[in-house]
């Protein structure tokens, strides 16, 4: 099932609140049963672990909907990857589909969420995720396409940078992926959703108070 | 009509110009068409755009082209796992248009379908939508995109008959069958070729239609990240 899903990279923040796994767990709690969900590279990938007793169906947009977890060595297929071409498996309920299938139930509204990681996020819902200009040229593979199309946007993600400085902005500085798309953005720190006029506090991470992170935050918190 | 070739070069004989415009199947290195990109780099056409979700790695799938320098441009959504075309990328000698994933595929089933443009919503509000054409649906935002009319399309599938009718194995579906679709001439190369009535006309996922040229090979078929769960 998605919750044996073990990604490779579990080791804790060393940031203050939540650690990387107790952000994943947060982010689980957004999950219903029935749920037919995207999640993205990095922190979004552990969400896996903590679905519980939920029925999920895990969209992998490279053309499967019910994603497996990672085979056993040796049972390693090439023709089974997931976005992030890293090997996984398909479960009893799994289906196939080409690319512009895949994205046409992202288009169409038909995935309920997607749970993304994000360099910022502003009070406005602008997320930046792909670019950072003259540094790195990656893409944004199915980013774009996913903000714009599913149901929810969930952003995962360390409250500030490396530097201690705020991810969660007045203004994105890099090159958006959406204009107006992040319905509730998730850190160490704690939950906070974009609502008219700025972000308002959900929920503190344990151990975080409220001038904490107000504190480490650039954006407006209502 | 004769569908079957010998060899990927055989099958590409006579297709192949500089400067010509290329959809690629496959996504990262899987399902890619690996014999006929060799079969272009032994070729040695030059100037070639490729819309092709990925560029390969260093050395396989389009990543082979990259070295020899017979690529001029890519269409592409993701380019990350390629040192060497981030390096011609960073230096000019090479250009590259993103386009989100979705699309890409969708530009690519547009062309073959012969919609020449379409409106998304995603890109809204993105340096993707400068100077593309913005309309409103139902009181949202739209950008109109064109579909894809390749030169030529090479994908790779699991099975086909004789007559191109394919069948492709798990995630490695991918682009191919869009792609399959974009070009006015399209090359397939596959696993195994049966005869016609060996597959199930219930389960085809692409037409023979689509198929102009097939060939039949030995595929390496890379693995890019190898990730394993411990044993029970």
């Amino acid at each position: 099932m998605p919750s044996d899903i073990k990604a490779t990279d579990t080791k804790a923040s060393d940031t203050k609140g939540w650690d990387r796994n107790q952000m994943a767990a947060r982010a689980a709690e957004e999950l219903e049963d029935g749920m037919y969900v995207n999640l993205g590279i990095g922190i979004p990938t552990l969400v896996a672990n903590y679905t519980g007793d939920k029925d999920i169906t895990l969209q992998s947009e490279n053309g499967m909907l019910g994603m497996g977890p990672f085979p056993y060595e040796g049972d390693e297929d090439p023709d089974l990857i997931n976005a992030g071409k890293q090997t996984i498996t398909e479960l009893p309920k799994t289906s196939y589909f080409d690319s512009a299938t895949s994205f046409g139930m992202i288009r169409g509204g038909k995935i309920a969420a997607a749970i993304l990681g994000a360099m910022e996020v502003a009070e406005n819902g602008d997320l930046a995720n792909w670019m950072i200009p003259g540094k790195l040229v990656k893409g944004m593979g199915g980013a774009m396409d996913l903000v714009a199309g599913v149901g929810r946007v969930i952003v995962v993600m360390d409250h500030q940078n490396k530097h201690g400085e705020s991810k969660v902005l007045k203004a994105c500085t890099l090159p958006l992926t959406g204009a107006g798309v992040v319905d509730r953005i998730i850190t160490n720190l704690g939950v906070l959703d974009v609502v008219e006029g700025g972000l308002k506090l959900v929920e503190l991470a344990d151990g975080v108070t409220e001038d904490e992170l107000r504190a480490a935050t650039e954006a407006t918190i209502l | 009509m004769k569908k079957v070739y010998g060899s990927a070069a055989e099958a590409l004989d006579g297709l192949l110009t500089d400067g010509m415009l290329i959809a690629a199947g496959g996504f990262g290195i899987c399902g890619i068409p690996e014999l006929l990109l060799q079969a272009i780099k032994d070729a040695g056409t030059k100037d070639l755009t490729f819309a092709s979700n990925n560029a390969g790695v260093d050395d396989f799938g389009i990543g082979i082209l990259l070295q020899t320098r017979q690529v001029k441009k890519m269409i592409s959504s993701y380019v990350g796992e390629n040192a060497e075309f981030m390096r011609q990328y960073l230096s000019g000698e090479l250009e590259l248009e993103f386009n989100p994933q979705g699309t890409l595929a969708e530009r690519m089933r547009a062309g073959g379908c012969g919609i020449p443009g379409f409106y998304t919503r995603t890109g809204v509000g993105t340096q993707i939508a400068e100077g593309k054409e913005h309309k409103e649906f139902r009181g949202e935002t739209y950008i109109m995109e064109e579909g894809i009319f390749a030169d030529l399309s090479i994908v790779k599938a699991w099975k086909a008959d004789t007559t191109g009718n394919a069948v492709f194995r798990k995630t490695a579906r991918n682009f191919n069958p869009p792609a399959a679709m974009c070009g006015k001439v399209c090359v397939m190369e596959v696993e195994e070729i049966v005869e016609p009535g060996e597959l199930d006309p219930d389960t085809i996922h692409l037409p023979g239609i689509y198929v102009h040229r097939l060939i039949q090979g030995t595929h390496e078929k890379r693995i890019e990240k190898v990730t394993t769960r411990p044993a029970a």
